[in-house]
């Protein structure tokens, strides 16, 4: 084992409570993740000594509270590899740094005719903004399929792409299937081709080693809180060239250089995208969650959680009427699953009965669900706080289902 | 029977068992035991939609009484309705607009009743209480 679990574990105080009288099995890590006591501290000691509004004030306060803004920014720079601090825009999370790309890019390039490409593996949140910038440009969205097994059909990918696609926008990691999709392969297809292309990282940032250098993506979206950091706090990684063209999305404080009567003028890289006063303690937390991870090893919590999942694989395996949905060979650490006729939602409710958290329903990827034709899938979803007794353990509540429901 | 004393009859079946399984045992069995919605009313026209499922329910309105069937998708939801049915079935409009359903929360199953839970339970009761309503309007 790279490195000891129980530590580990100890750092999370959440997980050692108990629910309905049995010790509580966080499985629900592709929704959020715990956090450790190091981003809880970061976060109450930045209230307890450091709090001020940042980037303006002349006073100490002020001061101390913009450098460590603007230190966690490069910490951020550093962990996924970009070439410069003022690429990484702070944003409320994935969401955000989405539909900012959508709306911003849709304004100034989208044309009607045009063609974005997404894929039906999307979270809604990587679908919606595009679906709602197409129809309001007149552009024409093209969703690319998957095979059987999960992995994204490439050859659907390139034949939908044309002199007409401005853009491609598809997720790393599936949060339902848990593909990891071969990004730098389809963003050097589309550089080919002259398209830019957007990655959701949102599951991917915590799972596998980043580095939007090497992957060379024009943009690259992420949120804190499914990296061990706060809620309400994301990042939007851009090209310098792309930051640049793309139209401000809000307006306010802080984003802008001049505003006279007349005309308004904006302030430069990062700013102009971070309208108000900023989430300064999401960044404080975020900051911390990712010096935590910087300590583990990225590689590390790669190499443990692939170990759950392969221990997962063979346990749920083995369980009769067991469907899994997503066996991509490049996968997350996660398992989707139905078993016999039993609804998602009948399972998911006496597991958690069980003490054990997992996610049922269409997390928010309606079109993959309905593309499989079911209700939705139980989702046990992993992280490196997690145990191979765990899942043992939801291997038994799911045999408890089956007779239940028997 | 009264709605109060349905009400107490299912509390009493529950009150014996302390484990949560042992408790969603008997909401299963409850499932089971709801009679059959007709096939003509399982259409989208009587759908109330749940995130995660699906009940169906009509309603009829007999000798100033109003009569439910109902079902869902997936069985855990059935039980909880069944439970409804049969405390709401067979009532007067009035009766069942002034329900106040605590059976739920004395039983420990608030948690599926909440309006943000997303299983349409909630939208249920309002619907089935609407449809009270509607009944004693017409007369």
């Amino acid at each position: 084992m790279p490195f000891n679990i129980s530590d580990i574990r100890a750092d999370f105080p959440i997980l050692s409570q108990t629910i309905y009288k049995r010790p509580l099995i966080y499985f629900d890590n592709a929704a959020t993740t715990q956090k450790p006591v190091q981003v809880i501290r970061a976060i109450s000691n930045y209230y307890e000594q450091d709090n001020c509004n940042i980037h303006r004030g002349v006073h100490y306060l002020s001061v101390k509270a913009t450098e460590a803004f603007e230190e966690a920014r490069n910490e951020i720079r550093e962990f996924i590899n970009a070439h410069a601090t003022h690429e990484v825009v702070f944003t409320k999370g994935a969401s955000e740094s989405l539909n900012l790309v959508a709306s911003s890019f849709g304004k100034k390039f989208l044309k009607p005719g045009d063609e974005v490409i997404t894929t039906i593996m999307e979270h809604h949140s990587n679908f919606v903004p595009w679906q709602m910038i197409c129809e309001e440009k007149g552009a024409v969205l093209k969703v690319a399929g998957i095979l059987p097994d999960g992995q994204l059909d490439l050859e659907h990918l390139y034949s939908l792409i044309s002199d007409r696609t401005r853009i491609i926008a598809l997720t790393h990691v599936s949060n339902v299937l848990g593909t990891i999709n071969p990004v730098k392969e389809i963003i050097a297809h589309a550089h080919s081709k002259g398209i830019p292309v957007l990655i959701d990282g949102a599951q991917g940032v915590s799972h596998i080693p980043v580095d939007v250098t090497d992957l060379d993506c024009d943009f690259y979206c992420f949120s804190g809180h499914k990296m061990y950091g706060p809620m309400g706090i994301g990042v939007l990684y851009g090209k310098e060239r792309w930051l640049e063209e793309l139209p401000p999305y809000q307006t306010g404080g802080e984003m802008v250089k001049d505003v006279t009567v007349e005309r308004t003028t904006f302030n430069e890289l990062p700013f102009k995208f971070e309208a108000g006063t900023p989430n300064v303690e999401g960044v404080i937390g975020l900051r911390a969650a990712n010096q935590y991870l910087r300590n583990l090893g990225m590689d590390n919590i790669r190499a443990y959680e692939d170990e759950l999942l392969k221990h997962a694989v063979e346990r749920f395996s083995a369980i009769e009427d067991m469907r899994f949905y997503g066996t991509a060979p490049e996968k997350a650490s996660l398992v989707s699953f139905l078993v016999g006729d039993i609804h998602p939602f009948d399972a998911g409710t006496i597991i958690d009965k069980m003490g054990i958290a997992v996610r049922t329903g269409h997390h928010c990827a309606q079109p993959l669900i309905d593309h499989f034709g079911i209700p939705g899938t139980v989702r046990a979803s992993f992280a490196f706080y997690n145990t191979i007794e765990e899942i043992d353990k939801l291997a038994e509540a799911v045999k408890r289902v089956k007779t239940m429901f028997k | 029977m009264t709605i109060q004393e349905t009400e107490n009859q299912i509390i009493d079946e529950f009150a014996s068992f302390d484990d949560w399984l042992d408790k969603y045992d008997i909401i299963l069995d409850m499932g089971k035991s709801l009679p059959p919605i007709d096939p003509k009313f399982k259409t989208d026209q009587y759908i109330i939609s749940g995130c995660q499922s699906k009940v169906w329910l009509h309603a009829e309105y007999r000798d100033g009484k109003v009569f439910f069937t109902a079902d869902s998708d997936a069985i855990i939801t059935k039980g909880i309705v069944s439970m409804l049915v049969k405390v709401l079935s067979g009532q007067t409009p009035d009766a069942i607009q002034s329900a106040d359903l605590n059976f739920i929360n004395s039983i420990g199953l608030k948690e599926h009743l909440s309006p943000t839970r997303s299983n349409g339970l909630a939208s249920m009761v309002k619907q089935m209480k609407l449809y009270a309503m509607v009944f004693k309007m017409k007369g």
